[in-house]
């Protein structure tokens, strides 16, 4: 049983179609890749797979609350501690231990400093070690990396792998070569929705026509 | 929801958290109402329901922006779209926490801007009573005025447009149930009039203003 299928999605984005047609399948212990350039859809489809905006075609087959998602921007609060920020999180999503997600992304020493006073990369790991307070199975992360420094970067792989070894999934958009070698890669460039070819170039529905 | 409330509270009292604005200006409001009409009782105390209740009424404006506002910009209303939580039950707690630290504090200090502005002694319980049942509505429809504006750079002044007229019947029951106790006649019929207002609102607000912040996160 898959943690989550999509079958023949379109996603949209300001009206406009991004992608359409991906079909890919996650199982447990699966991480799955995401390519292509820049403005291609990498954003819009992970949040319509987290749930937060609704396809324009196909389907997404997965059961509620599975989701934990990171994006660019990672939802701290300048005014709170680091400790706070992320036991606030493992309060609203009921999960794991507060302590054990500092350790994994070395912040235990920080613990006790205000969000205000980290550097960017330090605020990042702090966004990534929600993750592991969410105790969701499926992860959907964009552009994780981003402004972590290589040995973070290192540190981060070992967390999704571990999160692999758990029976965990990943969805990644990234540009970087994450260090997990048992993650497949799909290339987004060859589903880019181009204006003619597509099946139906009348909006689908409402939504999408005053998206 | 515990968790949300804390953190919103916690938030709300820290530096730069904007606790104590809402007081802050409702201060000035009464204090600068004297300058403008005179200190004589016999012109003050028939228009300070009135004025109470209008700055009551603005003062909660001021930090209403902040609600949603933030979260938005930081990204945790994304995160909290996906939480566990249903998202009517996250706007209703921060509609609570916006009314526990702007609302309270003003119920908590009308009695001394009453005081101010020559409202007689007797009129005081009433116009404890009618912040208490009123304000919580300010705090849910400034809720839904700022789920509708979320997103919207400098949403602020048109967040007072949407919001303004949709306080206009518990402004005026609100200020009738004060007058009328100024002059020590029957309060009954206003005060249920401004329940039934309040209790309308906490029920049908928090679908409305999730409905708003899921077409704003799309």
């Amino acid at each position: 049983m898959s943690l989550l299928a999509v079958h023949d999605l379109a996603v949209s984005r300001g009206g406009l179609r991004t992608v359409e047609g991906i079909s890919f399948a996650l199982d447990p212990g699966q991480a799955l890749i995401l390519r292509g350039a820049n403005g291609i859809g990498k954003t819009t489809l992970l949040r319509t797979i987290a749930g937060l905006q609704q396809p324009v075609a196909g389907g997404i087959v997965m059961e509620d609350d599975l989701v934990a998602y990171a994006a660019h921007a990672d939802g701290l609060k300048a005014a709170l501690t680091v400790a706070e920020n992320l036991d606030f999180w493992a309060r609203v999503f009921g999960g794991g231990s507060v302590a054990q997600a500092l350790a994994a992304m070395d912040l235990t020493a920080l613990a006790a400093r205000p969000a205000s006073a980290l550097s960017a990369g330090q605020k990042r790991r702090l966004g990534l070690a929600r993750l592991l307070v969410t105790g969701r199975p499926l992860w959907v992360l964009d552009e994780p990396t981003v402004s972590l420094d290589t040995a973070s970067v290192a540190r981060f792989a070992q967390v999704v792998r571990a999160h692999l070894g758990q029976g965990g999934a990943a969805l990644i958009a990234t540009h970087i070569d994450l260090a997990i070698p048992e993650a497949q890669v799909l290339d987004l460039t060859p589903f880019r929705a181009r204006p003619g070819t597509a099946p139906a170039r009348l909006p689908s529905g409402f939504n999408e026509a005053f998206a | 929801m515990i968790a949300l409330l804390r953190r919103d509270l916690r938030l709300a009292t820290r530096a730069g958290g904007g606790f104590g604005l809402g007081v802050a200006f409702f201060l000035i409001l009464c204090t600068l109402v004297p300058f403008g009409i005179g200190p004589d009782r016999g012109a003050l105390a028939p228009v300070a329901p009135g004025i109470l209740w209008v700055g009551a009424l603005l003062s909660c404006l001021l930090s209403l922006d902040r609600i949603f506002a933030l979260d938005h910009e930081d990204g945790s209303l994304d995160l909290l779209a996906t939480a566990p939580l249903p998202l009517e039950g996250a706007v209703a707690v921060k509609a609570l926490a916006h009314w526990i630290t702007t609302g309270l504090p003003l119920i908590l200090a009308a009695p001394v801007f009453g005081v101010l502005l020559q409202l007689p002694g007797r009129a005081m319980p009433w116009l404890l009573a009618s912040l208490l049942i009123g304000t919580p509505a300010l705090s849910m429809l400034g809720a839904f005025g700022a789920a509708i504006t979320v997103g919207l750079r400098r949403g602020g002044m048109l967040l007072s447009l949407l919001v303004l007229p949709l306080y206009i019947p518990t402004l005026i029951f609100g200020a009738e149930i004060t007058r009328r106790g100024a002059e020590g006649a029957g309060t009954a019929t206003p005060l249920l009039f401004l329940a039934g207002i309040t209790l309308a609102v906490m029920a049908l607000i928090p679908f409305a203003a999730a409905a708003a912040l899921r077409v704003n996160l799309r």
